[in-house]
């Protein structure tokens, strides 16, 4: 996005602030977090250029007000990073600026948003609308803001969704000095695009959900530019290219008892060959486990993709298997362990996250991943010196 | 002769009907408690939760919360958090069905994710406190069989004492001895025994008053857990009745709205 977009956004929020009180309004607070990062590396870096441990420190704040009949919001939510080894993982942006309006059996949502589609844990696969900012984490939880007009239409056969993206976002990646990028950078500043009008294509998408007894559906399709870019080999880096695409996606989970089965099914067209992916499993928990309030959750899922080898994602043939601890202590702690093995010999990903929190204001929460038994060539191989642990302490307010 | 004998077996009839056994009286009164608290439609109120160790070191939550009453099912809730700061926005929606298992959802804001999650979840704390989610749930008449067990004075208060027995599945009590008030029909005491039939917890509600003129509520319920010194102390606040809440301030998008 160009400053000069930005800017103006920003010029649009400080007149929405400046008029709040003279609308009368019914609530309107600020809160957000402040966090610093810190990750060590266990081994040296592939390519010398590449930072070793680091710091970082990022802002988030929040502002919303809602009007005295709760028809109508405004919702702001920014974030800025600034990283000491990456430039290029120093960035800012708007992650949300959006007017919401409630009717009788509808909803409309208008500016810069934030939407999230479904309900594996290993990977989302139907979750399109938002790009993945990757620089933050290459686990592909964070995401860009993305300027939407959103309709909804709540029905008693579900709800329905409709959606025009006037402007795309570009996937974030590490720079020169920054880890988790493989043994080339991506030069992001060389984005091509199949389309003509570029990040101003105008895509659009549908979904249709509902929760009917112990499920929960939901059914999309999308058109317009791939969130997910080709990597183009260009000698000492690679050039992200977007393709047009239409893609449909499924999502369910039966909730039976202590049970959760989850499914996410996808079909692209337009990016290569046409192609399914799934990722399927259950999570199974057992609660207050002798009476001491500690929950167990183990969590299985099974990860396709119909490419492959040739898949761009290394999860072509994987299984996850892995365990939630929650405390449900005053501190809220909670362990998640997980493995992912691919099954055809490719790596293994071992994933550790902690977090608790400390006083009545922060959380310390803790990472780490280990990338193990790698096959020369394969994609899980391009990370195996990026083995961290990261720390990040946050202060809310 | 025969108008004799008819008269005498009419005199004789009321003695001879097996008196009301505890399970019918138990059921009874928990009936009448159920039929009273009935017809508020629609409540929302805002929530202090006081948590004790047993040092006495205090951390506290603010919660709001939103509840509606379905006709031929159980409530409708919604709950907020609004501290501590980091779950701030976390929200949760609770459809409570007498007989089978509730239906929930969390959502994560930070994610802008909503999750179906398990309702098997009753006996495990909420938030860290005394309270399991048991407790705080919509109580439904047919989620338990009852017995009557005597009347006492409690606090200067009549009430009947009434033994309530869990009839769903992965509850973490044996029994509960609920102390009702005789003249609101609203609980003064429960007493918890855990699945050793130890007793595990005391509930006590204070300050109660009386809104629309029929429904009582109290001000503030404290939950002791003997076994381990801790409590909580839970605070209601700003009570208001029918303020033209509907289904759809209770769907999955209204969970995302709570703010």
């Amino acid at each position: 996005m160009g400053m000069s977009r930005s800017t103006g956004r920003l010029a649009v929020l400080a007149l929405l602030l400046a008029l709040a009180p003279a609308v009368g309004a019914a609530r309107s607070e600020w809160s957000g977090n402040i966090s610093l990062e810190y990750r060590a590396f266990v081994q040296p870096p592939l390519d010398p250029r590449q930072h070793g441990d680091n710091l970082s420190g990022a802002f988030e704040p929040r502002w919303f007000y809602e009007s005295d009949d709760g028809r109508d919001s405004l919702l702001f939510e920014g974030f800025v990073r600034e990283d000491q080894g990456d430039a290029q993982r120093s960035h800012a942006d708007l992650r949300e600026l959006l007017w919401e309006r409630v009717g009788e059996d509808w909803e409309l949502r208008v500016g810069i948003g934030k939407i999230f589609w479904g309900v594996t844990e290993s990977q989302h696969l139907v979750d399109i609308i938002n790009q993945t900012d990757l620089v933050e984490n290459f686990d592909r939880e964070d995401k860009l803001g993305q300027p939407m007009v959103n309709l909804s239409l709540v029905r008693d056969w579900g709800t329905l969704d409709i959606f025009v993206l006037p402007g795309f976002r570009e996937r974030t990646f590490p720079g020169v000095a920054g880890r988790f990028r493989g043994s080339l950078p991506v030069s992001t500043g060389e984005a091509r695009y199949e389309s003509a009008d570029g990040d101003r294509h105008v895509d659009y998408a549908l979904r249709w959900s509902r929760s009917i007894g112990d499920w929960d559906l939901g059914l999309s399709w999308f058109r317009g530019t791939g969130r997910d870019p080709d990597l183009l080999f260009a000698g000492d880096r690679f050039i992200p290219f977007y393709p047009q695409i239409e893609q449909l996606g499924v999502d369910a989970q039966a909730t039976l008892d202590s049970w959760l089965w989850k499914l996410e099914v996808i079909h692209r067209r337009g990016q290569g060959a046409a192609y399914w992916a799934a990722t399927g499993g259950f999570e199974y928990t057992l609660y207050d486990v002798g009476g001491t309030g500690l929950d167990v959750g183990m969590l299985a899922e099974y990860l396709y993709d119909e490419r492959g080898r040739a898949a761009p994602t290394p999860f072509d043939d994987d299984v996850l298997a892995g365990v939630r601890l929650a405390f449900n202590d005053e501190q809220s702690s909670e362990i998640l362990f997980g493995l992912i093995q691919d099954l055809n010999g490719d790596g293994q990903v071992i994933n550790l996250e902690a977090s608790r929190r400390l006083g009545e204001r922060f959380r310390l929460e803790v990472e780490a991943r280990w990338f193990r038994d790698t096959r020369a060539g394969s994609l899980v191989d391009s990370l195996r010196a990026d083995d961290y642990m990261q720390a990040t302490l946050g202060w809310y307010f | 002769m025969k108008t004799r004998l008819l008269i005498l077996l009419l005199i004789l009839l009321p003695l001879s009907v097996p008196a009301q056994t505890p399970e019918e009286r138990g059921l009874e009164i928990a009936r009448e408690a159920d039929r009273r608290d009935t017809g508020w439609g629609d409540m929302q109120a805002t929530l202090e939760m006081i948590l004790r160790n047993r040092r006495g070191d205090e951390s506290r939550r603010q919660i709001r919360s939103r509840a509606l009453e379905v006709e031929g099912d159980g409530d409708k809730t919604l709950i907020v958090f609004d501290s501590p700061a980091d779950v701030k926005g976390t929200a949760f929606l609770s459809y409570t069905h007498a007989t089978r298992p509730d239906d929930q959802w969390l959502y994560l804001p930070a994610l802008r994710r909503v999750k179906r999650i398990s309702s098997a979840n009753k006996s495990g704390p909420f938030m860290g406190s005394e309270f399991a989610y048991e407790d705080i749930s919509s109580q439904e008449l047919e989620k338990y069989t009852y017995r009557y067990l005597r009347e006492e004075v409690v606090d200067g208060r009549k009430t009947f004492v009434i033994e309530r027995i869990p009839q769903y599945a992965h509850s973490g009590y044996t029994r509960q001895i609920v102390w009702i008030d005789q003249e609101m029909y609203q609980p003064l005491k429960v007493e918890f025994y855990d699945r050793k039939n130890s007793l595990l917890k005391t509930l006590t509600y204070h300050d109660y008053r009386q809104y629309l003129d029929r429904y009582w509520r109290p001000a503030r319920m404290e939950m002791v857990n003997h076994q381990t010194g801790k409590s909580t102390t839970l605070l209601w606040k700003d009570y208001r009745f029918r303020t033209g809440l509907r289904p759809r301030d209770f769907d999955r998008n209204a969970l995302k709205r709570a703010r």
